[in-house]
């Protein structure tokens, strides 16, 4: 079976050019300016895009445990739908992916159902509890690219450090969901502001920045790689642009609903606004944005976190935390960041794609000869609508429910097969 | 004022909904109201036929039965809801139990609960007005509509009026309300208490000045209020003692001379004597605690006159 796409805006290398693009089965066949091989399907890309595929080192598919919210089939196609090609599963399951067979099954069924490639993040301690290290070296050996609390977060430092001298030992880099809890308390958005007006409990910046900083000191001590989830804080950006000017292991992320809300977004106790961590203040914002942009923040990552609207649609001290990002990563940054010219199409694709990969040694991304299909075409003249029946995902908690944004993925490719086409 | 305010099915979240004009208007009203409740027979059918919901998710039996005391003098039917907290979070949720009671025909809802936001949910499933009967930490408007009823009918105009409030301000939705209401009038106000009990950018939310010094906070004050001080935060690491705090912050004689010589006293109750206020002060002339809760009645039944359409 061979795909031609012809005349598509394609990225490679940092760069749009305009070139035809062959796919046979899993590969890309060629790319050139001009490809005259038959095919037995030809898809006009003049007016499109061609990206790789997008890859998501931060995701909570549910699958075991609450399928209710979402699983490996519902978050892979809303995935593709999104753009993606590959997502990074966090290990917070019912029960908790802290062991070899547990990785196995996330493994088996992406394989055999999904929609795109599931790569598992395995637990950095047992159940996620913070007492006693994972099994990681079990887990290395069933395929997990790194280790991670996330939802939760080890307050022990002597643990903690035991748990990166044991991750350096399998060349697992450990990724951060930094959060102390006593600081953060009962919180339930940025204690700022809007805290204050609204009488409900603030999660400071500090509680993210002293784990920040003390894993900093540990990862520098023990040798270890850390990848710091979710940046919400300008203090952050600061700590983490230090660490890396020093040479560390040290690398980050952030989320769309960071790039692009603040905290006034929870104005209205719309509860697809409580994510942790929170909403921050309009400056915490544009040192996110400037981070993004120069490099400090290595790359975009969704930390898709499906809940029903049964448990959303309810007092706000009450909802959970998180927001489902798959099906709006990409209109989102393109509308908000992209089109107001604040990022550059480039500098999103790269954050999207080649930037995670090097984070977690994942082979990079190229679009070039011989590469794996993997690619997503996005048409940037149509609207993509967010509406409960038009995502994908099980759930429908997204801060940006019944609106359309710019910019739309209007097919996506994982190893040579349509996994998305709309 | 230029036209007559609407009222007609809106709902009291807080006082930010409620122009300055507005206020005056409910002001009047209450005013009307307070007259009936001094007559003999306190009771007038202008509501009659209406059902009005007290959907109480947190206890306080005094807010209550304000409410339900001022929809029955206007003739409503009251029915009343109470549950604890963890019942709810546990059986019904919150939403389950609106479209209960909504089914059963509710006019107005009064609603309590810890949660901030609470009274939005309540109207998002009702469709109904919501009256905030207060909602975690954040508003309170009925109380601080009888605390400036209360102000404006022994002082008259709020406009430059310097009105100080003492006390737990970090968890008070007293405050907040008040705050929004009384700078909408035009008055001066200083809020004062310890620094772990105060919350961030009040300055920049509600254009208030912040003391932590009781002296210089009570400095030429017109009007005075405490807030009930809970000895839960000191068990919550916001401070050391209930001893200490009253050394710091108490109302009393010696405090009180740096405040206007006939500075009004208010505290929106329930008081803990001796703690943030002493007898002396709490049951002294210049007290009106007790008119206060009179007050509240009066604007209750003002606010679901307004909002029911009620007519006379
Ligand atoms: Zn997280």
């Amino acid at each position: 079976m061979r795909t031609l796409i012809k005349n598509g805006t394609v990225y490679q290398k940092g760069q749009f050019t305009q070139k035809d693009l062959l796919i046979e089965n899993e590969h890309i066949l060629d790319i050139a300016d001009k490809i005259n091989i038959p095919a037995e399907q030809v898809i006009d890309a003049s007016l499109k895009y061609v990206f790789p595929g997008f890859i998501d080192l931060h995701s909570h598919l549910r699958d075991p445990g609450q399928t209710y919210k979402e699983d490996i089939v519902s978050g892979t196609r809303a995935a593709a739908k999104g753009g993606f090609t590959t997502v990074c599963a966090m290990p917070n399951t019912e029960p908790v992916t802290d062991n070899i067979a547990a990785v196995e099954y996330i493994h088996r069924r992406a394989k055999d159902l999904g929609f795109c490639k599931v790569k598992v993040i395995g637990a950095l301690t047992k159940k996620q509890e913070g007492l006693e290290i994972a099994e990681m070296a079990s887990m290395k050996k069933g395929g997990i690219v790194a280790v991670s609390d996330d939802g939760k977060c080890v307050q022990n430092a002597r643990l903690m450090m035991n748990c990166m001298k044991y991750a350096v030992n399998y060349q697992l880099p450990i990724i951060i969901h930094a959060e102390d809890y006593n600081l953060a308390g009962k919180g339930q958005i940025h204690s700022g502001k809007v805290a204050t007006a609204l009488g409900l409990s603030g999660i400071p910046p500090i509680a993210e920045e002293v784990i920040i900083s003390r894993d900093i000191m540990l990862a520098e001590s023990t040798k270890a790689k850390i990848h710091i989830a979710h940046l919400s804080s300008a203090k952050s950006v600061e700590m983490i642009k230090d660490a890396k000017t020093r040479g560390l292991q040290v690398t980050c992320e952030v989320t769309p609903h960071h790039l692009v809300l603040n905290e006034e977004a929870c104005i209205s106790f719309d509860t697809n606004t409580k994510m942790k961590p929170p909403l921050r203040s309009e400056k915490d914002r544009q040192t996110l944005v400037e981070a993004l942009r120069n490099g400090t923040i290595d790359c975009i990552a969704t930390d898709h976190a499906p809940h029903q609207d049964f448990e959303k649609e309810r007092e706000f001290d009450y909802a959970p935390f998180g927001v489902i990002g798959f099906e709006t990563a990409f209109a989102v940054l393109y509308s908000e960041l992209v089109l107001p010219g604040v990022l550059s199409l480039e500098r999103l694709i790269e954050a999207l794609t080649v930037s995670p990969a090097r984070v977690l040694g994942l082979p990079s991304p190229e679009l070039e000869k011989g590469a794996c299909a993997d690619l997503c075409l996005a048409d940037l003249d149509q609207k993509t609508p967010i509406y409960s029946d038009t995502l994908l995902s099980k759930s429908k908690n997204s801060p940006w429910i019944n609106l359309e944004l710019q910019g739309k993925i209007t097919c996506t490719f994982c190893n040579g097969r349509v996994t998305w086409q709309g | 004022m230029s036209s007559t305010p609407q009222f007609l099915g809106r709902n009291v979240f807080d006082l930010d909904d409620y122009s300055a004009d507005e206020i005056m208007y409910i002001l009047e009203a209450a005013k009307g109201m307070k007259e009936i409740n001094l007559r003999e027979y306190k009771k007038i059918p202008t509501l009659r036929g209406k059902t009005v919901c007290t959907l109480f998710v947190e206890n306080s039996t005094r807010t209550r039965l304000s409410f339900e005391l001022a929809a029955s003098r206007l003739s409503a039917d009251v029915v009343s809801f109470q549950a604890s907290v963890s019942a709810l979070q546990k059986g019904e949720s919150l939403q389950d139990t609106v479209y209960t009671l909504n089914a059963m025909g509710i006019d107005l809802y009064v609603i309590r609960h810890s949660s901030p936001g609470a009274p939005q949910l309540v109207h998002k499933h009702s469709g109904k007005p919501v009256m905030n009967g207060g909602d975690g930490r954040h508003a309170h408007p009925t109380q601080a509509l009888l605390d400036i009823f209360s102000i404006w009918e022994k002082l008259g105009a709020l406009n430059g009026l310097k009105i100080t409030i003492v006390g737990d301000i970090l968890n008070s939705r007293v405050v907040r309300s008040n705050l929004i209401g009384m700078k909408k009038l035009g008055a001066e106000v200083t809020v004062c208490g310890p620094r772990t009990l105060m919350p961030g950018y009040m300055e920049d939310v509600y254009g208030c000045k912040v003391e932590y010094d009781l002296e210089t906070a009570l400095k030429d004050a017109d009007v005075v209020m405490g807030l009930r001080m809970q000895l839960e935060r000191q068990t919550e690491g916001l401070f050391p003692s209930l001893e200490e705090y009253t050394k710091h912050y108490v109302l009393s004689k010696e405090t009180l001379k740096f405040a206007k010589k006939d500075a009004l006293i208010m505290h929106p109750g329930p008081m803990n004597r001796g703690i943030e206020i002493l007898p002396e002060i709490a049951d002294s002339q210049q007290s009106i605690i007790v008119e206060q809760v009179a007050n509240g009645v009066a604007v209750r039944m003002a606010l679901m006159f307004l909002v029911l359409g009620g007519k006379i």
